[in-house]
């Protein structure tokens, strides 16, 4: 098993017709992944990769039967659509799309609390379940190997560059997991970790996170509390200034909170064993046996 | 994007929250003008996008024009942790009998606003949060049903505010909320919200930051940005779609992702020691094109301590061979001899360093992991590669 996709999933792509949004489900079904349509106000008609594109979740579900949604438009118009993967009754919506405004999200996040949806992100990676063959996001297809380490992540390419680095050392993943890297977003550690707790295939947990709110430090109390699972972590941002933003919209320490060195430390004192670098991780990974 | 104080008030006054009439003098005969036609006691107060204004001379008081004047001509032009004072907002001074903190944030725990009052205004609220975290008072605003009466009464009560000051409060509490969402704060704040010896309350201070994200539907306020104390840098950087912060090191750093191009800056740290660390955080986005490395070089260069650049690609998307193609392409376009290390990882990358070996310049050095990348760069820097 795998947690959130696995082949059962029908993935649905809203912003389809759109540069990223061809190129970004052309790979995923290269990769496997069943892809059966896509959502563009104004497109509907129109094919992408043989897929169908409609001008509404709502027709897209009903015709196709999808499950899940990637959610991949423009900021401006990113909030609503979730609010229509929801409508839908979509019940996993990851949105990748980055910039969306707080306000937006801050009603996105009370909508998405009284409904059965599930969003991961936005401003996320999305999903890697290398033993399905299935992928929702932007995660290079070939990064991923079928396994039992369970992974879970804030950033892009420093995750990508962990799991190619665990997959050619043998370590391969049951789900790589990108919640994103905003102040608000759908899905947190503490959830995937659950899920990672509950999976009886994943055996063990690579957490990656940064500076800025205080989600590792809910991890680490988590951890402590509730996983019998080992947890290896790295957090970036140790060298970061403090009330400066570093790329990601969420990744800034504020009136002294959400530093990387109380982060490590929390998570330490959960038995969680921290790479100084992440390199480190697979060694981390494997000394444990 | 932070406001100014003058920014914030003016906004805030829009909204009916009581501010001091005060004006903008960005000279000291125009701050003597705004002086006069107030009359009385005004404070001169530097507009600079920084904390601690006071302690560092930049806020006093005048007792008539001419004092304001000349109060002027000293804080104008002055420099308050590396911001120079362009303008000053000249208030009329206010009779205070009691201090408040009243603001309103986003909550990342709750996913929703959460109002903050304290009784100890005046004072910066992490620092109360730091010394005495039960005097603030929080009240979380579903974003739609907005803030309720009661949450302020709530407040006024729990921070003793006395009951005469109740409906007044009440009223500047929603229009904070409505001013903050109306303008996509992100932290919307009045420090002090005073009590006046005649029985009022004034927004007496207040800061407002505003969420770049939503800028491009609040295009009145995004022309506000005073870019004057933004480094040159990081403004050529926001126009080329970078994101560029500069810090004090001396290792240039060049990287696809924010999560990985704080992992290089904390490398460097991490093996640099004492007086070896990034120059800056440069995120170019996916990819690698050769303009956008160019820009990024270009910026990179600007800043007279880099000693050495760090390269550090992930090409997942993007092929390491097109990723090297576009760095000697961006080198031909920006000339430099300053030791440059490459790290390629990802799709192609093998192929992509021996493109980079090809080309045969001498101060291009590869690396194959992210630490070899940074120990080399730390020695380059040094002088010892």
């Amino acid at each position: 098993m795998a947690i959130l996709l696995d082949r059962n999933s029908r993935v649905l792509v809203q912003g389809i017709t759109g540069r990223e949004g061809k190129f970004h489900s052309g790979q995923m079904i290269e990769y496997g992944t069943a892809v059966v349509g896509g959502v563009t106000p104004g497109k509907g008609g129109e094919w992408v990769h043989g897929k169908p594109v409609f001008d509404t979740v709502r027709a897209c579900v009903e015709a196709t039967e999808a499950n899940v949604s990637m959610i991949l438009v423009p900021a401006p118009f990113a909030g609503d659509a979730i609010f229509e993967a929801i409508d839908s009754g979509i019940k996993l919506i990851v949105c990748l799309t980055e910039g969306i405004p707080v306000r937006d999200m801050m009603r996105v996040y009370e909508y998405l609390r009284h409904s059965d949806s599930r969003l991961i992100g936005p401003n996320c990676p999305g999903l890697l379940t290398p033993g399905e063959a299935a992928k929702v996001g932007f995660m290079p297809n070939y990064v991923g190997k079928p396994g039992h380490v369970g992974v879970v992540s804030k950033s892009g390419t420093l995750t990508y560059e962990t799991v190619a680095a665990m997959s050619a050392r043998g370590l391969g993943q049951t789900t790589c997991v990108g919640i994103g890297g905003d102040p608000i977003i759908g899905t947190t550690f503490v959830d995937v970790l659950q899920m990672f707790e509950d999976d009886a295939e994943t055996e063990k947990v690579v957490l990656m996170g940064e500076i800025g709110g205080r989600a590792e430090v809910d991890a680490a109390e988590f951890i402590k509390a509730k996983m019998t699972k080992p947890v290896v972590a790295f957090i970036a941002g140790s060298s970061a200034p403090a009330g400066t933003r570093m790329g990601h919209a969420g990744a800034i320490i504020e009136g002294g909170e959400g530093t990387a060195q109380e982060k490590i430390a929390a998570l330490r004192s959960a038995g969680v064993r921290i790479a100084e670098n992440p390199e480190q991780i697979p060694d981390l990974l494997l000394e444990g046996d | 994007m932070n406001l100014h104080e003058y920014q914030s008030k003016r906004r805030f006054d829009k909204y009916n929250i009581p501010v001091p009439r005060g004006d903008i003098a960005s000279t000291p005969e125009e701050a003597r003008q705004i002086a006069r036609e107030l009359g009385g006691s005004v404070v001169v107060k530097a507009q600079v996008l920084v904390g601690g204004r006071g302690k560092a001379g930049g806020v006093k008081l005048a007792q008539n024009a001419d004092e304001a004047e000349e109060l002027a001509r000293q804080i104008l032009g002055m420099s308050i942790k590396g911001h120079i004072v362009h303008k000053v907002l000249i208030d009329p001074a206010a009779n205070i009998v009691n201090e408040i903190y009243l603001g309103i944030t986003n909550d990342r725990q709750t996913g929703c606003a959460v109002m903050m009052s304290s009784s100890e205004g005046g004072v910066e609220i992490e620092q109360v949060a730091h010394e005495n975290p039960n005097a603030i008072i929080r009240e979380q605003i579903g974003p739609s049903l907005g803030l309720r009466d009661y949450q302020a009464r709530n407040i006024a009560n729990a921070i003793n505010l006395p009951r005469e000051h109740w409906a007044a409060f009440t009223a500047i509490a929603q229009a904070l909320y409505r001013c903050y969402t109306d303008s996509d704060a992100t932290l919307a704040e009045i420090n002090p919200l005073v009590i006046t010896g005649d029985g009022t309350l004034l927004a007496l201070d207040g800061k407002m930051i505003i969420d770049d994200n939503a800028l491009f539907r609040q295009k009145e306020l995004a022309e506000m940005r005073d870019t004057s104390a933004e480094p040159e840098a990081e403004r050529i950087a926001r126009k080329a779609g970078l994101t560029y912060v500069k810090l004090p090191g001396q290792i240039g750093c060049m990287v696809n992702g924010a999560g990985l191009a704080m992992t290089t800056m904390d490398m460097i740290k991490l093996y640099g020691g004492e007086g070896i660390g990034p120059a800056n955080f440069l995120d170019i986005g996916g990819g690698a094109q050769a303009d956008r490395v160019a820009a990024a070089l270009r910026i990179i260069l600007s800043d007279p301590n880099v000693k050495a650049i760090l390269f550090n690609i992930f090409g997942g998307i993007t092929r390491g061979d097109e990723v090297a193609h576009g760095i000697l392409q961006a080198l031909d376009e920006v000339k430099t001899d300053l030791p440059m290390i490459i790290r390629l990882a990802g799709t192609n990358s093998e192929e992509g360093l021996e493109i980079i070996r090809e080309a045969n310049l001498s101060n291009i050095h590869s690396a194959a992991t992210l630490t070899e990348g940074a120990k080399k760069a730390i020695a380059a820097a040094r002088g010892e590669l």
